[in-house]
């Protein structure tokens, strides 16, 4: 196995479990401002009970995501040096603005909103939990800034074999940058919602919490289903667009389309071949890829056939992982209708089926961030910037295969260590429930008066 | 008046010293919290650093990122060069990390003497490695003319920066034994005034070891400085701070002496960055391959434009982090906030 392989392997898993956390905790961190929130301003004791919490486990979650963060900040260097090298005068800036704007705001109010609970006001104390928020949402914009440069780049010239800055503000905000921020920070709070939704479920199935279960659930589903409706209109959409205008090979892969044509249709479910190039069992509407894409029913689309054929994407990973998303966009829509509609009768409570379906999906829209970063990602290949430098050419020239194999072991071991105690842990919380908290206070001061 | 690239130099030099201020002390703590035996003595040395050492870790990502954007060549040679070590280093802070969250989630013996390990050994393992990666530096690497490390893991183990990875770790059991002084009472407060008071007596004696190595070793470093005035500047607080810190300890002025070991830490870093500069690391293959300021920084543009950002963002950073230090001030407590 080539090294470059093998760096790609290694920047797959440690990013990718890395993009597990992050989601969560920025949609947590929003559901845990509203519910301490209501519960301030309403100084209702449900609500404290739900936000505090909810907290508790975006404490946990956020613990998992700063541990497995700290690696991507330095593997830029440690696995891509020519990559550095190249995009450095660029690529650093919004790592560096990340950690000066956001990581400082997040991480400090965090252990403020944790630890400071009766030694601050409760306004001080709610003003924490905003800014846990606050800071982890512009932390995800700088990323995908960074991100969004080796999609779309631009504000860069090519001057001494590398990409140096032309102007901060093109670089920043480059074409893809707002699409792909509002789409990812919308999913990461969808993924809150179905958190908090699918736990307050268990409670619900299971009889017990069942105030602050009715009260977290409520916000959950109103809350989940605006941003769910919000992913697919305006956000998925415009990304989608933002895709077929300024990388057209990755939406001919994600959209699987192998020939050039007007009048494109979309595809709704098809299993990919890449040789010979074709879609079997294909399910598919004329004409609705071209009006999504461009605004019109007979708009040409390129397909895939007319790109250099070493400059496309790999087919089936792009295609299935973005079909997988849509299709997960599509049942959270429904689910939290029902589950909207339920409340509304007041039906939700005593419906087992539906609990059931929240509580298990809960993961879902967690995974439906991986399916769309991968076909992100997958989609951008060969390049590690788009039309600027392949991956290919982009790995430290001094590491050697065997010294990433080890580093990949190294770290699967302890990542697979970490998501089995992450659950173990999350699962442990959950059972104790709300109100854990005071009876483990009294266990604590026996065991430090004993 | 200095040039960007200077300016850039000193900032991510100040980066690392918050960081190594900051997270220092942590450090500090977590090493001590290996030796201590009793259960509330463990919880208070947890709550003593449980609000603030994510915020103090963050320095260190930071620093990073800025060193990324300031100077990428660094950062890719560097990082690539150190590859082992540096995974070696991420593993420790993630094990720190989440020992921290875990160990209060299971009411359990085993369960809390596996994350106290595991919090011991996450804390012990970054100031040594720290240390060895900084000796390195000092001691020069081996880098070709086209900027590329060509050494291997196993010679980043030479005894120069073997000896400055033991001075860094007795440099921040020190400094973290006089802030759990700070925030501990009765006989974990004593153990801890006892240790900053040994851990002083060892960091004076590798002191003056790691300087009288560092002129046989890297003579380069010396050139000239005694013209500096830089050089003075920090000499003279290094020392002064030095001889302070115990004359604080003894008289329980406990701030003074934390403040002491921060100027401590600060000028060692200060005077390291003035014996390097321009070169940020210096080649051992030929000198004139350094990478330097200059050589392998980003444009003017990138620079000043981060400029800017480092003006708006940092003043911000410091008070509200000062602010959440000073929530925070005094003895532990061990209430229902607590870890």
């Amino acid at each position: 196995m080539d090294a470059v392989f093998l760096a790609r392997v290694q920047f797959a898993m440690t990013a990718g479990f890395h993009f597990l956390f992050p989601p969560v905790s920025i949609g947590l961190a929003w559901l845990v401002v509203i519910l301490e929130g209501m519960g301030w301003r309403k100084n209702n004791l449900v609500y404290q009970k739900a936000g505090k919490f909810f907290g508790k486990l975006l404490a946990l979650t956020f613990a998992v995501g700063v541990a497995t963060g700290i690696v991507m900040e330095f593997q830029f260097g440690t696995n891509w040096s020519e990559y550095s090298k190249f995009v450095g005068d660029i690529f650093g800036a919004p790592l560096a603005a990340e950690g000066v704007f956001a990581f400082f705001l997040e991480s400090g109010f965090l252990g403020l909103y944790l630890f400071g609970r009766n030694r601050v006001s409760k306004g001080v104390h709610w003003f924490s939990a905003l800014m846990v928020a606050f800071g982890s949402t512009l932390s995800a914009f700088w990323i995908i800034v960074a991100n969004s440069w080796q999609q779309t780049p631009s504000g860069y010239i090519i001057n001494n074999n590398r990409a140096e800055l032309s102007s901060f503000y093109d670089a920043v905000f480059n074409p893809s940058t707002l699409p792909r921020y509002f789409h990812t920070v919308d999913a990461a709070l969808m993924c809150g919602a179905f958190f908090v939704a699918g736990i307050s479920a268990y409670y619900l199935l299971n009889k017990k919490h069942l105030d602050e279960a009715r009260a977290s659930m409520k916000v959950a589903v109103i809350f989940g289903l605006i941003v769910s409706l919000l992913e697919v209109f305006p956000f998925g959409h415009t990304h989608a667009q933002q895709v077929a205008r300024t990388q057209p090979e990755k939406f001919a892969a994600i959209e699987g389309l192998y020939t050039t044509q007007q009048g494109a249709p979309v595809v709704l479910f098809a299993i990919p071949s890449s040789k010979p190039p074709e879609l079997k069992a294909s399910l598919e509407v004329p004409k609705v890829l071209s009006w999504l894409a461009f605004g019109d029913v007979n708009a040409s689309v390129k397909g895939l056939n007319d790109f250099p054929k070493d400059e496309i994407p790999p087919l089936e990973l792009t295609f299935i992982s973005f079909h997988t998303m849509v299709a997960l966009g599509m049942f959270f829509i429904l689910v939290l209708l029902w589950a909207l509609y339920a409340i509304y009768r007041k039906t939700l409570w005593q419906n087992r089926p539906l609990l059931k379906i929240l509580l298990w999906s809960i993961p879902l829209p967690v995974i439906a961030c991986q399916v769309g970063w991968m076909a992100a990602e997958v989609g951008r290949q060969p390049w590690i910037v788009y039309r600027l430098l392949k991956t290919q050419m982009a790995a430290s020239v001094t590491v050697g295969a065997g010294e990433i194999l080890f580093s990949i072991i190294l770290f699967g071991l302890i990542y697979l260590a970490l998501l089995c105690l992450y659950i173990f842990l999350l699962v442990k919380e959950v059972k104790n429930g709300p109100e854990h908290d005071l009876v483990n206070h009294t266990e604590k001061n026996n065991l430090v008066e004993a | 008046m200095m040039d960007l690239n200077t300016i850039w130099f000193v900032l991510v030099g100040v980066l690392i010293t918050g960081y190594a201020v900051l997270d220092g002390f942590d450090f500090g703590v977590g090493i001590l919290h290996l030796f201590t035996e009793n259960e509330r003595e463990k919880r208070v040395s947890l709550n003593a650093i449980g609000p603030v050492w994510d915020g103090n870790e963050v320095w260190l990502l930071t620093a990073g990122g800025a060193l990324f954007a300031a100077f990428p060549v660094v950062y890719a040679t560097v990082f690539s060069g150190f590859y082992i070590a540096l995974m070696l280093l991420l593993l420790a802070l993630i094990m720190r990390a989440v020992s921290m969250e875990f160990r209060s989630k299971v009411d359990n013996a085993k369960w809390r003497k596996m994350w106290d390990f595991a919090f011991g050994i996450g804390s012990l393992l970054p100031p040594v490695l720290f240390g060895v990666a900084i000796g390195n530096i000092l001691h020069g690497l081996p880098i070709n003319e086209k900027g590329i490390f060509t050494g291997s893991f196993l010679a980043l183990l030479n005894p120069y920066s073997i000896l400055i990875g033991v001075l860094s770790c007795v440099m921040f059991i020190m400094h973290g034994a006089i802030y759990l002084a700070m925030k501990s009472q009765n006989e974990q407060h004593d153990r801890s005034m006892s240790v900053a008071s040994k851990a002083w007596v060892a960091f004076v004696i590798l002191y003056v070891i790691s300087t009288l190595a560092s002129i046989v070793v890297s003579p380069f470093l010396f050139e000239g400085i005694l013209k500096n005035p830089l050089f003075w500047i920090l000499f003279i607080l290094m020392t002064l701070s030095i001889v302070f810190l115990p004359l604080a300890l003894k008289l329980k002025r406990l701030s003074y002496a934390f403040i002491s070991s921060s100027v401590v830490i600060a000028s060692m870093i200060g005077l390291m960055a003035v014996s390097l500069f321009p070169r940020l690391v210096p080649s051992v293959t030929d000198l004139s391959y350094s990478l330097t300021v200059y050589n392998s920084s980003s444009t003017g543009r990138t620079l000043s434009t981060m400029l800017i950002v480092a003006l708006l963002g940092m003043p911000l950073v410091i008070l509200y982090t000062a602010f959440i230090y000073r929530v925070f001030k005094g003895k532990v407590t061990i209430d229902e906030g607590s870890c």
